[in-house]
């Protein structure tokens, strides 16, 4: 139920998005994430996008998990 | 993803969790189905250190759905010329003495909707009245709130309104005196809406370490790495790993639109009881998208769990499916029993399916 997968916008219709979710695309409702653009990323819950996928952010916790990595 | 599901990162962080582990045991509850989930799929518990025990909370709304919402659904379904949508798993679970599927099958006009908006769309493209049986935590709530602000016109539209708040839940598990709990993986998705500020008052309440966790195995790892350290350093508070999705104040629209539509309540959690502040129901205003109050249908007196079922035990922590008499063996997800073997993020099913 609370399961959110991340998707890539690939084009705005209005309160709805086209999305990529790797392959399998559909509309999702966008009212809550209203200012998403082609080409970011979010998370889709029941038909919603509910929050916009940090994409720097995902590379700084992959770095940081090298720094763990190269302190062991 | 895949870089989050990285071996040469996994076996890194298993080291330093050996390095950084404390002798005596510990306990780390996570409340979310797909945190759950990955544990069992990626066999992260037989990864730790034995004295790392991960136990998984009440984070699953189809399971915590009260036996008298589901009655009433399933009363209304059968007598009431309606319309009845919900989510995929909730057809199937067990009421008191049956379930909305059976009804279904007997000519009940049960749908099962992906998205609320696909509830509305049916509304706006009948005459009859749709009820839309709305469970879930402050994932989903959002989405149905700007569903309703949207349908106001709507007048065939209503909801029964089974919405639960995650924190006061938590809170109640840390005030439960025969519930030992160290520290917890807080959910990732509920924290893209609620942000991380509602784990910060929990960590000093009760000075035990939170911190939000992301769904991938490695996510799981270092947010117990992050614990393992919290409790070292004798430093607790709200932490945030999943950075990547859960921002600090959340999603605010989304917070503001359950405001506007929300109001917060004491709720019944199915085996758990009633938990002070954990409901949401609709506001006055919009009384007329409240399915119990719009149609008068009276149920008997409801039954949360079969005498002999776990599954109040295992929401609260206190015992997993293999201690339940009736888990795989008159209990299936085909034919279940209980509730919590019946969502993919329940945790009989996640047993069922992984073990």
């Amino acid at each position: 139920m609370c399961l959110a997968i991340p998707a890539e916008v690939k084009k705005i219709k209005g309160e709805y998005a086209l999305v990529d979710f790797g392959g399998l695309k559909r509309d999702v409702k966008i009212v809550l994430t209203p200012e998403v653009k082609v080409g970011d990323y979010v998370l889709v819950h029941a038909g919603f996008s509910i929050q916009e996928m940090d994409i720097e952010e995902a590379k700084e916790s992959l770095e940081l998990w090298e720094q763990i990595l190269s302190a062991t | 993803m895949l870089e989050f599901r990285d071996k040469t990162t996994t076996k890194a962080l298993i080291k330093e969790i050996r390095k950084i582990s404390p002798q005596n045991n510990i306990k780390v509850m996570h409340v979310c189905g797909t945190h759950e989930m990955t544990i069992a799929r990626w066999g992260l518990r037989e990864l730790l250190p034995k004295n790392i025990e991960l136990i998984s909370g009440p984070g699953c709304p189809v399971c915590v759905t009260s036996a008298s919402e589901i009655d009433f659904a399933i009363k209304l379904a059968r007598e009431k010329d309606v319309i009845l949508t919900t989510f995929g798993d909730m057809l199937s679970v067990p009421g008191t003495d049956s379930s909305l599927s059976e009804a279904k099958s007997q000519g009940a006009d049960a749908r099962i909707v992906y998205g609320i908006d696909e509830a509305t769309k049916i509304a706006a493209e009948t005459e009859r009245q749709v009820v839309h049986f709305s469970v879930g935590f402050e994932t989903t709530a959002p989405s149905i709130a700007s569903e309703i602000l949207e349908s106001k016109m709507l007048k065939n539209f209503s909801i029964i309104c089974s919405h639960r708040l995650i924190p006061p839940a938590m809170d109640y598990l840390l005030s439960s005196e025969d519930i030992e709990i160290d520290g917890f993986i807080c959910p990732g998705h509920v924290s893209t809406i609620i942000g991380y500020e509602p784990y910060g008052v929990l960590a000093e309440k009760f000075a035990k370490p939170m911190v939000v966790g992301g769904f991938e195995p490695n996510d799981i790892l270092l947010s117990i790495l992050m614990i393992l350290k919290q409790i070292k350093a004798e430093s607790p508070r709200a932490q945030n790993e999943y950075t990547r999705a859960a921002k600090k104040e959340g999603n605010v629209l989304a917070k503001k639109m359950m405001n506007d539509v929300f109001e917060i309540c004491d709720k019944g959690w199915r085996g758990i009881g009633i938990i002070p502040n954990s409901g949401l129901r609709l506001k006055d205003e919009f009384t007329e998208h409240d399915g119990e109050k719009k149609f008068k249908v009276e149920i008997g007196k409801s039954r949360d769990l079969r005498p002999g079922c776990k599954c109040g035990e295992i929401m609260k922590g206190k015992a997993i499916p293999q201690d339940c008499p009736y888990f795989r063996k008159a209990c299936t997800p085909e034919n279940p029993i209980g509730a919590c073997i019946v969502s993919s993020e329940g945790p009989c099913y996640i047993a069922y399916s992984y073990s």
